[in-house]
C-alpha cells in the first residue's frame, strides 16, 4: 500500500497570534511551528499500517524551504520519503491543486490528511483532493482499518460516531482518536539520523491561482474584566445571565 | 442568478442552524438585489423557510439521500445551483456542511470560505469575515471565484425573521453511487448536540472522577444545555471523544458556555472564543480562564454546582 501523507506546517497550540505588514501578514516572529495536530494523528497512523500490514510512506507539503524541518521531523517519526511542492501555500484549493497533482503522479492508495489545519482552519483541502482526484473521502475520521481494497472508517459525527466502509483509493481528514495520544511518536536519535538519509525530493508547482485571498487579519477586541460573583450569591448569577447577558 | 442555500434537516425537521443560514442569504440576497433559493432533501418545508426570507424551496425527495452522504448530497446541492445558475452558495458550518462543502467547491469550481461569522463586508470584491487561528484571530477573506460557496459559523449571524412566500418545486438531480456505504450509527438520540446547542456546560478535571459527572448533566438539563469536557478529561475516558472541546477538539460557538473545573489553557480556549457568555466555576481564583470569562464563580464545584441547579429550578419554575 502506498501511503500519502498530507502534513501543515503550522504555528504550535501556544503561540500567541500576532500580525505584520498593516495586519496583512501572519507574524511568525519567535513562533514555533510544528506539525499540524490533526496530521500528526494521521501520520502516527500510517506508521502502524507500515510496521503491522507493510505500507510505504510519504509525507507531502506545499511550501517553501522554511518548512523542510516539518518535514524532517515527520521522515524522523518513520515516513519513508518526503515532497515538497516548492510554492507558499496561500488558499486553501490551490493547495488541494498541488497535492491532487502530487496524488495522481504518485498513485497513491491512500491518502491521509487532517480535517483541518489549526491555522487558516479551512477544513477544505483533504475533501478538495479527494474531489480532484476521484477518489473516495471520509471526514472526521476517528478509526481506519484497511484490508486488500477495502477500507473501514469511523467517523465522528455531531453526537455520535458512525462507521461506513469503503474502497481504495481513499482520502481521509483525520483528528483525534484515529490513534491513542500516548502512541504519538517524539523522533528519537536514531529516526533523526536516519532522517537525514532520507529522499526529501523538491517539485516545481502547477499553475494554480488562489481562490480566495487574505486581505486582512484582525484580533478580537480585548475582553472586560470579569464579573464576580459570591458563591453565597447565585442568585446573582441568575439575574445576571438572564436580565444582564440575556442567555437564559 | 439568485442565492441558494442548502438548508439542513433531520428526520423531517430543518435544523436551527439551517434557519440562521436561510437568514444569511437573504441578507446576501439583498445586498446583491437577488432572491434565494433554498434546496432541502426529504423535507417539505417551503413555509417555515419563507418566514426567513426564502422566496423558493427546491424539494428533493430521494430515498438513496435518506441518510446523510457527502458526495451524494454535493451532487444534489451542485446540480441545484446550476439549475438556479446561483453564484453564492450558502451552508451552516455543521459537520456535514463541512464535510460536503470542499467536494461541492471541486464540483461548481468555485472559492469557499469557512467559519464565516458576518454578513459580505462587500459584495464586489467579493469579503467575508471568518475566524481563523482558532478564533484568536479573525481573517478578512476575498473570494476570487465567479461561484462562491460561504460556510457560515453557527450562531454568529443568528435568526432573522423576513415574512416572505416560498414558492415550492420538486427537484429531481440524478445521483451516483456515492462509493460510501454507513454501517453502524452509534449517536445519543435524545441529547443535544454541543454543535446545535444555544447552552453548553463543559467540565474538566476539577470534577476529579467521572462518577461526579451527574450534577453536570443534571445542570444541563435543567437549562436544555449540551455537556462538554476538556482534553484530559476525554483522555482519561471519563466522558466521550465527542465531547472534547477545544482546538484539536470541537469548536463551541454556542450563546452562553459554562466551565466547570477548567483551567481554561490556551488550547481550550481556542475553541470556545466563538461562545457568546463565557461562565466559569473554579477554586482557583488565579484560573487562566477568568481572564476569558464575562461572569465568575471562585468556589468549590462540588457545592456551587448543586446549589446553581437549585437555584435555576426555580428560576425556570417562575418563568
Ligand atoms: C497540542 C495540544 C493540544 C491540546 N488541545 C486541547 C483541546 O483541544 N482542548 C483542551 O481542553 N485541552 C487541550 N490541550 C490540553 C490543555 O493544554 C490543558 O492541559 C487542558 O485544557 C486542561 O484541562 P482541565 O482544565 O480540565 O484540567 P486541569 O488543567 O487539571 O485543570 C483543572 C482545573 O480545575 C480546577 N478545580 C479543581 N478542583 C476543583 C473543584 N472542586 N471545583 C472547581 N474547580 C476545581 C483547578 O483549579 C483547575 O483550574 C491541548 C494540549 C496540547 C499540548
Amino acid at each position: 500500500m502506498k501511503i500519502l501523507v498530507c502534513i501543515s506546517h503550522v504555528p504550535d497550540t501556544t503561540s500567541k497570534i500576532n500580525f505584520s505588514e498593516g495586519d496583512t501578514k501572519f507574524d511568525t516572529n519567535g513562533v514555533q511551528f510544528v506539525i499540524n495536530p490533526n496530521d500528526e494523528f494521521g501520520l502516527t497512523r500510517a506508521m502502524w499500517f507500515k510496521e503491522k500490514q507493510g505500507a510505504h510512506v510519504t509525507v507531502v507539503n506545499v511550501g517553501s524551504t522554511e518548512t523542510e524541518p516539518t518535514l524532517r521531523k515527520a521522515l524522523a517519526i518513520g515516513a519513508d520519503a518526503a515532497i515538497r511542492v516548492n510554492t507558499a501555500a496561500s488558499d486553501g484549493f490551490s493547495v488541494a491543486k498541488q497535492l491532487a497533482n502530487v496524488v495522481k503522479d504518485g498513485a497513491y492508495d491512500l491518502v491521509i490528511a487532517g480535517r483541518e489545519s489549526i491555522d487558516y482552519n479551512g477544513g477544505m483541502v483533504p475533501g478538495m483532493i479527494a474531489g480532484l482526484t476521484n477518489a473516495n473521502f471520509v471526514n472526521n475520521c476517528i478509526g481506519l482499518e484497511v484490508d486488500g481494497t477495502s477500507a473501514q472508517v469511523v467517523r465522528e459525527i455531531d453526537g455520535g460516531k458512525e462507521t461506513v466502509s469503503t474502497a481504495l483509493p481513499l482520502v481521509i481528514g483525520g483528528q483525534k482518536g484515529l490513534v491513542e495520544e500516548s502512541d504519538l511518536r517524539i523522533p528519537n536519535m536514531r529516526g533523526i539520523m536516519m532522517a537525514r538519509q532520507k529522499p526529501l525530493t523538491v517539485v516545481d508547482p502547477i499553475d494554480a491561482n488562489a481562490e480566495t485571498t487574505s486581505v486582512k487579519f484582525e484580533k478580537p477586541a480585548p475582553k472586560g474584566a470579569v464579573k464576580l460573583v459570591s458563591a453565597d450569591n447565585l442568585d446573582e448569577l441568575v439575574n445576571l445571565l438572564h436580565n444582564e447577558a440575556k442567555v437564559i | 442568478m439568485s442565492v441558494l442555500v442548502y438548508t439542513e434537516s433531520e428526520q423531517g425537521t430543518f435544523k436551527k442552524a439551517a434557519l440562521e443560514v436561510a437568514s444569511y442569504a437573504k441578507a446576501v440576497a439583498n445586498q446583491l438585489g437577488t432572491t434565494v433559493t433554498a434546496v432541502t432533501i426529504n423535507v417539505d418545508g417551503a413555509s417555515e423557510l419563507g418566514n426567513y426570507g426564502v422566496d423558493k424551496v427546491l424539494n428533493v425527495s430521494n430515498p438513496q439521500l435518506q441518510s446523510f452522504n457527502a458526495n451524494s448530497y454535493a451532487e444534489a446541492i451542485k446540480q441545484a445551483a446550476e439549475k438556479e445558475a446561483a453564484k453564492v452558495v450558502i451552508v451552516s458550518s455543521s459537520a456535514d456542511s463541512k464535510y460536503l462543502a470542499p467536494l461541492l467547491a471541486v464540483g461548481l469550481n468555485a472559492g469557499y470560505a469557512s467559519n464565516v461569522i458576518e454578513a459580505p463586508t462587500s459584495t464586489s470584491p467579493f469579503t467575508v469575515k471568518r475566524t481563523a487561528f482558532t478564533n484568536k484571530a479573525f481573517e478578512i477573506s476575498q473570494i476570487n471565484t465567479d461561484v462562491k460557496i460561504i460556510g457560515v459559523s453557527n450562531n454568529s449571524f443568528g435568526l432573522v425573521e423576513n415574512s416572505g412566500n416560498a414558492s415550492s418545486e420538486d427537484f429531481s438531480p440524478s445521483i451516483s453511487d456515492s462509493g460510501i456505504k454507513v454501517e453502524s450509527i452509534d449517536k445519543a438520540t435524545d441529547k443535544v448536540t454541543i454543535a446545535d446547542a444555544d447552552i453548553v456546560v463543559s467540565a474538566g478535571r476539577g470534577l476529579k472522577g467521572p462518577e461526579n459527572w451527574g450534577m453536570v448533566e443534571e445542570l444541563a438539563d435543567v437549562l436544555g444545555a449540551a455537556t462538554a469536557c476538556s482534553k484530559p478529561v476525554s483522555d482519561l475516558g471519563w466522558r466521550p471523544h465527542s465531547e472534547h472541546v477545544g482546538q484539536t477538539g470541537k469548536p463551541v460557538a454556542s450563546n452562553l458556555y459554562i466551565a466547570i473545573g477548567i483551567s481554561g489553557a490556551i488550547q481550550h480556549l481556542a475553541g470556545i472564543n466563538a461562545s457568546k457568555v463565557k461562565v466559569v466555576i473554579n477554586t482557583d481564583a488565579e484560573a487562566p480562564f477568568f481572564k476569558a470569562a464575562d461572569y465568575g464563580v471562585v468556589g468549590d464545584a462540588f457545592e456551587v454546582v448543586p446549589q446553581l441547579i437549585e437555584k435555576l429550578k426555580a428560576f425556570k419554575a417562575q418563568q
